[in-house]
């Protein structure tokens, strides 16, 4: 096999192509980004393209990739301006896409990881999405309209290409020790915000499952649309319980400007879809990715603890989680100097 | 593959035949052993991780409970509640309960399911319009009482996968909000979707008439312009409203409740379809209404008195 790993400066990136690289079956990892890993990576190869991957086709037909895992998607909208997520995003899926589309390319398995979010958060809602069931209203926000943007290239990139196995993950909110997300940053804080009278059903999912659910999906053959989330879900109140903190009720109306101040001085940097999630909340249903073989290592409520249990480790170490800085020359050097005797068997 | 031991959550382990909120299991759901786990997990679920009992759908047994307390008194001595035909609520297994709807604030729904928790030790969710969730506070409280939002896949989901017992008012908001001089008399049971769900779910449709209700709370007009203002479906005003003004809006007459439970109906086709005849399921609808309809007219000819039944 022979991968390519988009954003692999991103937390996915970097986690799944290190995943790739422990594989004996794979013989080459390829990763591009805009800046530079951000993970200590033993043979991926990194190439430094601009945000709309606008240079993929050259690095597909030159590294004969016949798998893509395109985890460079922004989910988590508090990261960048619209304009560059919609840049990211849209841009740089429909770039791939073209790549991988090319008439003697050799891709012939695609995995996008996208979100929960394209079926947002409305009290109109199912409680738990079916992966056929289609949202209540229209997208709203700009990351909501960008992935489904996204989605609906990938379905015609799919029809396009039958001989192409494209699976699509949505993913709930994730939850781990490492990965920074609106409610882990919010649940990092001292007070936690609530909407006053809502208290939703959440659901989230492990970051080590989001991993083994994307590697799962490189290595079997499964076509089509699969939701990720962890078994059950938990009320926000029970889930800011577990966690240990103590919340605070925000007025029910006008609740986006209430929570303004608090994004200004950086307490809480929740997006208006988080918001909406505060309010309805919102459970996918797992049971197609099941049954499709895949188990998960945690429920949401495990999920939640491990968090918690991550935090108060946390907490009483203090902040050590070592710093990498990728150098180029060091990087190269391993990989490619002929005085490094690479394989050692 | 390694097993923790929290996996094996195979039913029976739980036993209990009330709700599953031990979250810390993994869903007994479809395919859970059908290939191997990409990676060996060991056990990190604990059993103390949870710090409420609120279930999936956010429905809390402790809170049901202490509701059923508090509504027990005015179940027994206000409404005077008495069933007919309780035996006909299944004991096990799915089953979609339909009943007309009255009163401007409807307390038909909790006396239903009242007298089902605590006569059957069944829960019972109450589909309801998505209005209610978006209430602050009486949202959350609705919830926590075994509200659910009516959408068919939550019906689908309850009545098939969970076997639950559902209960629904096909009538909606055009039965809670007709005035008195047309009690008794009911609306249009939707487009029969209950029906259709019921259909697909392979459970029975157990139709239930409620007598009382009416009395309890009639509604003398409506304000379309407040209801128009307040977006809710209609604004009623009450006798007890112009009696006693805003504490008039909770203040129940004390009408004698009679609930008669009819025999289940069983829809005679397969489960599971993509799609029902709808001359069909517009039938079924029709015939189910017809019959809480004759049944009412019944307990009405044999009703002396509104207040001691």
């Amino acid at each position: 096999m022979r991968a390519l790993v988009t954003g692999l400066s991103t937390y996915w990136g970097g986690r799944v192509a290190q995943a790739l690289e422990q594989r004996s079956d794979v013989e080459v990892v390829v990763g591009d980004d805009t800046r530079d890993p951000r993970t200590p990576l033993e043979r991926t190869e990194f190439v430094r393209t601009d945000s709309s991957h606008s240079i993929l086709s050259r690095i597909v037909r030159a590294t004969q990739v016949d798998t893509i895992v395109h985890t460079h998607l922004v989910v988590d909208s508090t990261r960048t301006t619209s304009r560059t997520l919609h840049e990211i995003n849209v841009i740089g899926t429909m770039n791939l896409l073209a790549a991988a589309g090319e008439a003697s390319s050799p891709v012939r398995k695609v995995v996008l990881k996208s979100s929960g979010l394209v079926y947002g958060a409305t009290k109109a809602d199912p409680y738990f999405f079916r992966e056929d069931v289609h949202r209540t209203g229209p997208a709203t926000t700009p990351v909501e309209r960008s992935l489904l943007e996204v989605e609906a290239f990938l379905r015609d990139f799919a029809d396009d290409n039958p001989h192409v196995d494209v699976s699509l993950l949505r993913f709930a909110n994730v939850l781990g020790n490492d990965i920074d997300t609106p409610f882990s940053a919010a649940l990092r804080r001292p007070v936690v915000p609530e909407i006053l009278g809502f208290d939703p059903r959440l659901q989230f999912v492990h970051e080590d499952d989001v991993v083994d659910a994307l590697m799962f999906a490189v290595d079997n053959e499964i076509p089509g649309v699969y939701n990720v989330g962890a078994d059950g879900n938990l009320p926000w109140s029970e889930v800011c319980a577990i966690v240990g903190k103590r919340r605070v009720a925000l007025p029910f109306f006008l609740t986006n400007l209430a929570v303004e101040p608090a994004r200004l001085l950086r307490l809480w940097d929740l997006p208006p879809e988080a918001m909406a999630l505060l309010r309805y909340g919102r459970t996918i249903d797992n049971r197609r990715f099941k049954q499709a073989g895949f188990r998960f290592g945690y429920t949401t409520a495990t999920t939640v603890e491990a968090f918690a249990q991550a935090l108060r480790l946390a907490g009483a170490l203090g902040e050590t989680s070592p710093t990498y800085r990728y150098e180029r020359e060091v990087e190269d050097f391993f990989r490619h100097s002929p005085a490094v005797i690479r394989d050692p068997s | 593959m390694a097993d923790g031991p929290e996996r094996t959550g195979a039913p029976g382990t739980t036993s209990a035949p009330g709700p599953d909120v031990d979250l810390t299991r993994f869903d007994d759901g479809v395919g859970r052993d059908l290939v191997p786990v990409t990676r060996p997990v060991e056990p990190r679920a604990r059993a103390d991780v949870r710090r409420s009992d609120v279930d999936r759908w956010g429905r809390s047994e402790n809170f049901r409970a202490l509701t059923r307390r508090a509504f027990d008194p005015i179940y027994k001595h206000w409404f005077r509640v008495e069933w007919e035909g309780f035996e006909h609520v299944p004991a096990t297994g799915g089953a979609l309960l339909v009943a007309n709807h009255a009163g401007a604030i409807p307390p038909d729904a909790p006396s239903i399911m009242h007298g089902i928790e605590k006569d059957l030790g069944r829960p019972v969710y109450g589909l309801a319009e998505h209005l209610f969730r978006s209430v602050p506070i009486a949202g959350t409280l609705w919830a926590r009482t075994g509200g659910v939002t009516a959408h068919p896949d939550n019906a689908y989901r309850l009545l098939h996968d969970e076997q639950q017992i559902v209960l629904v008012f096909p009538e909606g908001t055009k039965g809670t909000g007709k005035l008195y001089g047309d009690r008794y008399r009911l609306r249009r049971f939707g487009r029969g979707g209950f029906v259709e769900i019921a259909m697909r779910a392979g459970v029975p449709v157990v139709p239930i008439a409620v007598m009382g209700a009416e009395e309890s709370m009639p509604m003398l007009f409506k304000s379309t312009r407040l209801a128009k203002l307040l977006n809710i479906p209609y604004f009623p005003v009450t006798a007890q409203m112009l009696a006693l003004g805003p504490v008039g809006v909770v203040a129940y007459l004390p009408a004698k409740f009679r609930i008669r439970v009819l025999p289940p109906v069983y829809f005679d086709v397969a489960p599971n379809q993509e799609r029902y005849s709808r001359s069909r399921v517009m039938e079924e609808s029709e015939r189910i209404r017809r019959m809480v309809q004759d049944a009412l007219y019944d307990m009405l000819r044999k009703r002396r008195s509104v207040w001691f039944g």
